[in-house]
């Protein structure tokens, strides 16, 4: 029987932490990522089944927290779906049972890597990286931006918690990235 | 004597002293001090070269407008040529050096260039060097260019790093100064989002260098406190050393922020500079404005600088530049000069005002009607030649004189959307047009208002008029002086030179042979004498320039027109252009799932777009690429290969129109092929022309996975997108990219399928899973995906696990299947394979071929439309004569082919009449053990058989070839269905 052992984003067995100065950076594989779009003109059962199976669907530019759900808004009738991986590595599988034909889901766990940022305050960090206006969006914002040529989404959570998913297969040189920018402060 | 001219006050730190040294020369200066300050403080006026005739010049401002006192600051890597001094901030260390000089500053062997001036004047070089004509690019020009220059680039890497960035708020302003800090303030206190930008180390602007009273304060102390105020709000961001550079389109601002330029070196990991992006919903221009000097002969010596700058040197820096002082003005601010001189103790010796009557000042001497003609001084002033207003001449000795020919506001941001500025009498300069980017106002002497309770209230006024405000600070009590000025732009008297742009070197003369040769129009005479062409942008230069051209050509000012600005409003480092993209962090990198795997092999890596592909995996003893590539083919051919192909674009399509929208875009059907099969399929353009092609398996009803080229994953999946949202937003149709969740490993060969049932859970017999079978399956209970397609010609699959697993999964396959000696080959070996099977990859998919060139022309069906159907029947696309895919082997198998050789008929000449089509692929097979390529031949499909020429006249080749199907290797593909 083969049994294959997981490598994290940046090709380790346990996922990265960093700390620099007053931030960290907390590399997340315990997180389950599947898209959710509606199938055309069956928005209505999706948002039935979204109801029943505690799948928060935010508006645009939103984040949600749920348990064991969670969800972020990446286009019209589009969002992706978190959960933790422990209990849901066929997050796909799970929401397909959830919402049969009434949308196109798709396993995206391991097409991006996951980094939660920590500070007091991410904003300075944050203004190097993207042209996100960070302080002034609101807790639970979420949207497609630009790091280093790379494609992100960021979440922020809080002033101080932010999230951001990157290509997986790029996740070094995100994390350079991001790295650089805390270096360039503290 | 260590800083013999620096006298009282100033806003310098005297309990401590920075030492630096100017051209080796070690002196003293205080934080605080600009270079030029403490080099004028030391009593150093002689800082630089002239551009052209290498005249000796010192500062001749006190800000970023300087165009003279230019030096290389720093050493090794950190070399900075061109640096203002005027605005280099002293730090304990700091090492100057003069430039375009020999030997020295003081003895410039180049200044011989002054004493033949009449061989630089513009155009001259032009007109002149015609004969031979070859000889201007190898000699003249070369020439010219020695003797002409600024400084020296250094040739080592720049060893700090840049950062760039993005800032939003609600009002960005630009400039510290009275204007600007009222504007800051009355926005601010309405809890605003306020960026307040200014260049300077210091806020408070031209506040700094006066000493006017605003509300019960000095001006500067009155500075002091506001920023104060301002760095207490919360909402509000201070930036000092921070340059506005440019207005760009949607309320976008970009400045330099010289983070760590007033340090010996920038704190480690920490930037030097940043350039930032500034996101504002409104602007305020309050950048005040540059004061302007007044041609006359031999105006450019060291210690003739303009009158504000004199004014700003005693009252900021305590510095006096020179003993015996004089004023030359055509204003009252010149005047301005004269009183806090004398007040300062400095002897005043004469103020020569060129306009007539008018009351004179209380205990100077001060000469009404009169003008400066001609200086002398070898390298600093030593005397100024006054022509009376009687007519009579005097020679008054001093060693720095003030000019003063009126003030232009700093309109350049408002003119980088090219709105050109008008001109206003009253105060003889430019003001911003109507035009300007919108959302940014003007205050302040930027917008012409002169006078300091001007400043303040246009200031407070643009904050108010930008937000609507209605509760707004009151403006403290400051002067309301008017401006009168009566114009002098030069002085006409005698034959010398008088410049206006002094860092060009450009003179009244200069202007005068623009005129004569028919230059008038502003842009004519700009690009005719360089006015205005220098680093400086000809801030102090070219509004007299042009007026010069006025008075010449009898037209008024505002007739003649001025040229306007671009970015950057100051030169800007390339380095902070390119922020941290430099050298290997110049773009990201991709890395494929078995990328760990392969450099502990010592692999080989290409990179194909942002990824790092295993290009060939070298074994022990192999010290050549051949023998590396060779031996994965060989061993690929003889038993089993493996190949990372993670990077091969994966779009997920799903919806109950998936199949109908896949019939769309592929030029081949897809909506009849089975659940759990895949297709190679040809995707057009809309001319018809092949975009892409790839393999798209039916993973489920509505399901889809299509695959695509590694260079076309982006550009599929976004054309995709544009026909999804664009083209048939009717359609039930989701797209979602996979390529990353996957990794994804061809095996390949003739033990492929005896490996992967030690590795896949399911029955994989070729009953079980056909060729061009695709289905979900499990690996140890994993979940993974098996398609068998072959694009070598060998029985090959896919196999696809979660990412994560890729590494472990390639491990895994090399361990389980050792009896068979998997090799793993790269994107070499991966070529040789396809070419020798005749599969199109990138040198055929080269945007211009159609599918009939491909021989793929039956895959365009006409039984259903698709994009690019219609037009691939162009005529001309369907010429029978037209290029087809051909395979090539030379019939000699020792020649040699080269990719881009042409082909020729036997015994014609080769010329582009005769060209028969190019080879699009070569390689070196191990197989056929000789070179073969693929190439684009004229009726290629009819040449089959035949012998031709491969001709390749940069390489020298002229070799003859055998025409050959493009399937070289197992043409009825029995390995591949094996």
């Amino acid at each position: 029987m083969v049994s294959l052992q997981s490598l994290t984003a940046l090709g380790k067995r346990e996922a990265t932490i960093v700390t620099h100065g007053p931030m960290t950076i907390t590399e997340r594989t315990d997180v389950a990522l599947a898209s959710l779009a509606a199938r055309k003109g069956r928005m209505a059962d999706l948002d039935k089944a979204a109801k029943a199976a505690g799948v928060p669907l935010p508006g645009p530019a939103t984040h949600r927290t749920g348990t064991p759900y969670s969800a972020f808004w990446t286009a019209p009738e589009i969002w992706f779906v978190e959960a933790p991986y422990a209990t849901h590595e066929l997050i796909a599988d799970l929401l397909k049972t959830a919402f049969g034909e009434s949308a196109s889901i798709t396993e995206q766990t391991d097409a991006w890597v996951a980094f939660d940022l920590a500070a007091a305050d991410l904003t300075p960090v944050l203004e190097r990286l993207c042209n996100v206006d960070f302080s002034f969006v609101p807790a639970g914002y979420a949207t497609r931006t630009v790091m280093e040529h790379l494609g992100v989404y960021l979440i922020k959570h809080d002033l101080g918690a932010a999230r951001i998913y990157g290509p997986r297969s790029s996740a070094e040189s995100l994390l350079h990235a991001i790295k650089t920018a805390a270096h360039s402060l503290w | 004597m260590t800083q013999s001219h620096r006298i009282e006050g100033g806003q310098i730190d005297r309990s401590k002293t920075l030492r630096f040294t100017f051209d080796g020369i070690p002196y003293q200066g205080h934080p605080g001090d600009t270079l030029a300050s403490a080099l004028l403080a030391n009593g150093v006026r002689l800082m630089g070269r002239s551009f052209k005739y290498h005249r000796p010049r010192g500062p001749l401002s006190a800000g970023s407008e300087e165009p003279n006192a230019l030096v290389e600051l720093r050493s090794g890597g950190r070399q900075e040529p061109n640096t203002r001094a005027t605005v280099a901030e002293l730090y304990e260390g700091l090492t100057a050096s003069s430039q375009n000089r020999w030997p020295s500053l003081r003895f410039d062997a180049m200044g011989i260039n002054d004493k033949l001036s009449t061989f630089f004047a513009a155009g001259f070089y032009y007109k002149t060097f015609m004969w031979p004509k070859s000889f201007w690019e190898k000699l003249y020009e070369p020439i010219i260019r020695r003797a002409a220059g600024l400084g020296s680039v250094t040739r080592e890497e720049d060893p700090d790093a840049y950062d760039k960035g993005f800032l939003h708020c609600d009002l960005l302003v630009i400039g510290a100064g009275p204007a600007g800090l009222m504007a800051a303030l009355t926005a601010g206190q309405a809890g605003k989002r306020v960026i307040l930008a200014d260049e300077d180390f210091r806020m408070g602007g031209r506040l700094n260098a006066e000493t006017f009273a605003v509300g019960d304060s000095q001006g500067a102390d009155w500075a002091t406190a506001t920023v104060a105020e301002l760095a207490s709000l919360p909402n509000v961001r201070l930036m000092t050393r921070t340059t506005v550079v440019g207005a760009f389109d949607h309320g976008i601002y970009s400045a330099v922020e010289r983070v760590s330029d007033h340090l010996p070196t920038p704190a480690k990991g920490k930037p030097r500079q940043v350039l930032w992006r500034i996101y504002t919903g409104k602007a305020i221009l309050a950048g005040g404005a540059t004061e302007r000097p007044i041609a006359f002969e031999n105006n450019d010596r060291p210690g003739i600088m303009l009158s504000g700058a004199l004014r700003a040197y005693a009252n900021r820096w305590g510095v006096k530049a020179g003993e015996r002082v004089a004023v030359f003005t055509n204003n009252d601010d010149g005047l301005r000069t004269a009183i806090d001189l004398q007040a300062k103790g400095i002897d005043v010796v004469a103020v020569i005002d060129s306009r007539d009557g008018g009351d004179l000042l209380p205990g100077i001497r001060h000469l009404r009607g009169a003008d400066v003609i001609d200086t002398s001084g070898k390298l600093g002033l030593t005397s100024i030649t006054v022509r009376q207003g009687n007519g009579r001449s005097e020679t008054i000795a001093l060693n720095a004189l003030g000019i003063s020919g009126g003030w232009n506001p700093n309109v350049n941001i408002h003119s980088h959307h090219r709105s050109r500025p008008v001109y206003d009498p009253t105060i003889a300069a430019f003001v911003p047009g109507q035009d300007g980017p919108p959302g940014l106002l003007v205050a302040g002497a930027a917008a012409g208002q002169m006078s300091t309770h001007a400043a303040l209230k246009t200031g407070r006024d643009a904050a108010i008029a930008a937000f609507d405000l209605t509760t707004v600070p009151d403006l403290p009590q400051a002067e309301d002086a008017p401006v009168k000025i009566t114009p002098l732009w030069h002085v006409a008297h005698g034959k010398g030179r008088a410049w206006i742009d002094q860092q060009n070197d450009v003179t009244v003369k200069d202007v005068q042979l623009a005129k004569q040769e028919n230059f008038t129009s502003v842009e004519h005479l700009k690009r005719y004498t360089t006015l205005g062409m220098a680093t400086d942008q000809g801030k102090t230069g070219n509004v007299i320039g042009l007026a010069v051209m006025a008075e010449l050509t009898g037209r008024s000012i505002p007739e003649t027109g001025t040229t306007i600005y671009r970015p950057p409003y100051t030169p800007v480092a390339l380095g902070a252009l390119a922020g941290r993209s430099r050298g290997r962090e110049f773009k990201p990198f991709r890395l494929t799932p078995s990328h760990h795997w392969a450099r502990e092999q010592g692999a080989t890596f290409v990179e194909v777009g942002n990824w790092l592909r295993t290009q060939w995996v070298p074994k022990p003893g192999e010290t050549e690429w051949r023998q590396s590539v060779d031996r994965e083919v060989l061993a690929t051919r003889k038993s089993v290969g493996i190949c990372d192909v993670t990077t091969l674009g994966k779009i997920d399509i799903q919806g109950t129109d998936a199949g109908a929208f896949l019939d769309r875009v592929y030029a081949n059907t897809f909506s009849t092929l089975a659940v759990g099969k895949c297709r190679y399929g040809l995707m057009l353009r809309e001319d018809g022309i092949v975009f892409d092609d790839g393999t798209t398996a039916r993973m489920g009803q509505n399901e889809y996975v299509m695959t695509t080229t590694t260079a076309n994953a982006v550009t599929v999946f976004r054309h995709l997108e544009f026909c999804r949202q664009c083209l048939w937003p009717e359609m039930d149709v989701q797209l979602i990219s996979t390529t990353e969740a996957w990794a994804q490993f061809s095996v390949a060969g003739p033990n492929a399928r005896k490996l992967l049932e030690k590795i896949v859970d399911q029955d994989i017999s070729d009953a079980a899973f056909p060729y061009m079978a695709a289905g979900n399956i499990t690996v140890g209970g994993l979940r993974a995906r098996l398609f068998r397609i072959s694009f070598s010609g060998e029985l090959a699959y896919e196999i696809a696990v979660p990412t994560r697993y890729g590494d472990a999964l390639l491990r895994e396959m090399l361990a389980k299947g050792a009896e068979y000696d998997p090799i793993v080959y790269g994107t070499e070996a991966l070529g040789v394979m396809r070419i020798e099977k005749g599969h199109v990859a990138g040198g055929e998919l080269n945007g211009t071929s159609t599918a009939l060139n491909m021989g793929l022309g039956k895959m365009v069906s006409k039984k259903k439309d698709s994009i690019g159907m219609v037009l691939s029947q162009r005529e001309g696309l369907t010429d029978e004569d037209g290029y087809r895919l051909v395979g090539v082997r030379p019939v000699d198998p020792k020649a040699s082919l080269t990719a881009g050789s042409h082909f020729l008929e036997k015994g014609v000449a080769p010329m582009a009449a005769n060209d028969g089509g190019w080879l699009t692929s070569k390689v070196s097979s191990p197989h056929l053990g000789c070179d073969i390529a693929l190439g684009y031949l004229k009726a290629g499909d009819r040449k089959i058989g035949q012998r031709m020429r491969i001709v390749n006249l940069l390489a020298g080749l002229d070799t003859e070839v055998e025409i050959i199907s493009p399937h070289m290797f197992d043409p009825e593909g029995e390995r591949l269905r094996g």
